[in-house]
């Protein structure tokens, strides 16, 4: 048991993570922390997806001059790490990005209209009229 | 040029996007001619491809040359043209429509507001031609972050609710790459068919049962199937009128086509209907959502929220068809996607109309409009018998084979939920004609004098609204032509 924790521990990490993000966006009241258990939400799956192509001792894919030469030539599956999951994650932290860039625009729109971040002042604003 | 219409669907409108905002700066009136004339190419691209599609099956196109598990594939079958099709003539509806709502809704905001409807566009036109799971993914985040800010412009009480479906949207979009991620883990590819060849021989693996269950929940979220619908009716019901004429019909409908192609194309009918309990969850799901819809509907005072809850009846139905698991039910369901988008649109159109002639949308807004918009409300009654479901409107035919198709697997709950769910509909709709047609006269002699200014709307807005009135009438009596061309390839084999 001890061990499939211990070997496992990237899942670990991204799960817990994942919670707490999870957590924040669904229990807080304040929309800025919201915000943030969003962020660190999108980040766990981040973590996640680099953590399954890590590899100990592994190197770039390229062809010649990996581990300064003294690599395998061809193309070995065991010498590189693979790069596909990184450069999809690129992709994500763009969207992450822009996810969070418009929900900040979007928490200033809610600030002007009701002078608070917290959601049950501004339903209690919605509920008075 | 031709070989390269599936490309030129998607990076027509992507492209000339970017050059929206620099149009406003030359002259702010001409990024809605610039709009049109992209999703005009868009509906030319598509309406070629499903001919094609048609006439010689599926089309594969592979971006910069790259073969199959390599480089991102765009796959166009009959369930793809078929959508790719809907999808830009309702946008192309939408973008004619937008001209005169737009200038009085968001005079200052024009040139954003094109740029952001034809990003929009884009992220479903892309959604529906790849047949790549990440890529599958980015123009998910498209549509979706396009549609917040859309939304987000909207009239008072919008940013609140755009803030709510951001963060259940997130939630939604993370959970399908989570999946896409176990999927990546167990087969090193994303490509669609590549997964379908490689996926069977570990289908007792828990990495796919995971796998499943992310996506699924994922989809379920975009979709806004009942319970966690939470986040679309107050964000279709505060949107800009045209934003909600382009958004509400298609999200929830692309967020179902995914659905199908998960279930079916990506993991095999196997898995989701024999191996695991998903068919039986998905018809229940289903039950609920349309009585759960139905119910909240009928509480409405405001038309348009009234539609979103219709919307989220609708799409029970849906997903309930597709899990009672067999071809006519399946048959229905894809048939009741074509239609409830394009039923949904012509009913958003008229809220529009009524929202841009009085400034407000609820329920008793429609006082006398039958006397004095007498164009507007036949479209209107021709939505709701639609939705209804009164012959030959096409809302009839899919919810014949849908009940067809309940009383084959013997699910007697689901048929009577979709029963229950047409009769309130008539309850919801006549409310509505009987407020427009002031049968009762009584109780509201103070705004007759406010009132005696309504006339009938612009041309510019009417003419697209008869337009899907007319399509209504055209899909109901061609549908035998629409399923034996198209929908019957696109029906999985059980």
């Amino acid at each position: 048991m001890f061990e499939f924790i211990v070997d496992y521990y990237n899942y670990w990490a991204y799960i817990g993570l994942m919670m707490i993000g999870f957590y924040a966006m669904m229990a807080k009241k304040n929309l800025m922390k919201k915000v943030i258990g969003m962020n660190v939400f999108q980040s766990a799956i981040i973590f996640f997806y680099i953590s399954i192509s890590a590899k100990d001792g592994a190197t770039v894919p390229i062809l010649e001059y990996a581990h300064n030469g003294h690599g395998h030539p061809s193309v070995d599956v065991m010498q590189y790490a693979n790069p596909l999951p990184h450069v999809l994650m690129l992709t994500a932290i763009v969207v992450m990005v822009a996810t969070l860039g418009l929900a900040l625009a979007v928490i200033i729109l809610v600030y002007r209209r009701y002078d608070t971040l917290e959601e049950d002042e501004i339903i209690m604003q919605l509920r008075r009229g | 040029m031709v070989a390269q219409y599936p490309i030129l669907i998607v990076a027509i409108p992507l492209i000339g996007s970017v050059f929206c905002p620099l149009i406003g700066l030359w002259r702010k009136s001409f990024c809605y001619y610039w709009t049109v004339l992209l999703l005009s190419a868009s509906v030319v691209g598509s309406i070629h491809t499903l001919l094609q599609v048609i006439a010689g099956g599926a089309v594969h196109y592979h971006l910069s040359g790259w073969p199959r598990p390599f480089g991102i594939e765009y796959v166009v079958d009959h369930l793809n043209a078929m959508m790719v099709t809907l999808v830009s003539v309702v946008s192309l509806i939408a973008a004619v429509y937008s001209r005169r709502s737009v200038e009085k809704e968001l005079p200052d905001r024009m040139v954003y507001f094109y740029t952001l409807f034809i990003l929009q566009t884009t992220g479903y036109l892309g959604i529906v031609m790849t047949g790549d799971l990440f890529n599958l993914f980015v123009f998910l985040e498209i549509s979706s972050l396009a549609g917040y800010a859309l939304i987000a412009a909207g009239e008072d009480g919008a940013p609140l609710a755009t803030f709510r479906y951001i963060i259940m949207g997130t939630i939604g979009g993370s959970f399908y790459l989570l999946g896409v991620g176990y999927i990546y883990i167990a087969t090193g590819s994303l490509n669609m068919a590549d997964v379908r060849e490689l996926l069977p021989q570990i289908y007792e693996s828990r990495v796919i049962l995971t796998a499943v269950a992310f996506l699924l929940a994922g989809l379920a979220i975009k979709m806004a199937l009942f319970p966690v619908h939470i986040w679309l009716p107050d964000a279709y019901t505060k949107a800009p009128s045209v934003a909600g004429v382009l958004v509400a019909p298609l999200m929830t409908k692309i967020s179902l086509y995914l659905l199908i192609r998960i279930l079916f194309d990506v993991f095999q009918p196997r898995l989701s209907m024999e191996m695991l309990p998903i068919s039986s969850i998905m018809v229940w799901a289903g039950v609920i959502a349309i009585v759960g819809g139905a119910v909240m509907a009928l509480a409405q005072t405001d038309f348009k929220r009234m539609l979103c809850y219709i919307v989220v009846a609708e799409v029970g139905y849906i997903v309930g068809g597709v899990g009672l698991g067999n071809e006519t039910a399946m048959k229905g369901a894809i048939l009741h996607i074509l239609n409830d988008a394009v039923m949904t649109a012509g009913l958003f159109t008229v809220a529009g109309i009524v929202a841009y002639k009085t400034g407000r949308h609820g329920l008793s807004d429609f006082q006398g409009l039958f006397k004095k918009m007498p164009f507007t409300m036949s479209a209107f009654v021709i939505g709701a018998l639609s939705i209804i479901g009164v012959p030959p409107t096409c809302g009839f035919f899919s919810k014949w084979y849908l009940i067809h198709g309940a009383v084959i697997s013997n699910h007697w709950v689901f048929l009577s939920a979709l029963i229950m769910s047409s009769l309130v509909s008539v309850i919801l709709f006549f409310r509505v004609i009987e407020i427009g047609y002031e049968f009762s006269g009584s109780h509201h002699h103070g705004a007759a004098g406010g009132a005696a200014k309504l006339d009938e709307a612009p041309l510019s807005m009417l003419i697209p609204t008869l337009a899907v009135s007319v399509g209504l009438l055209l899909i109901g009596i061609y549908n035998q032509t629409i399923l034996s061309r198209v929908i019957a390839f696109a029906v999985p084999t059980f």
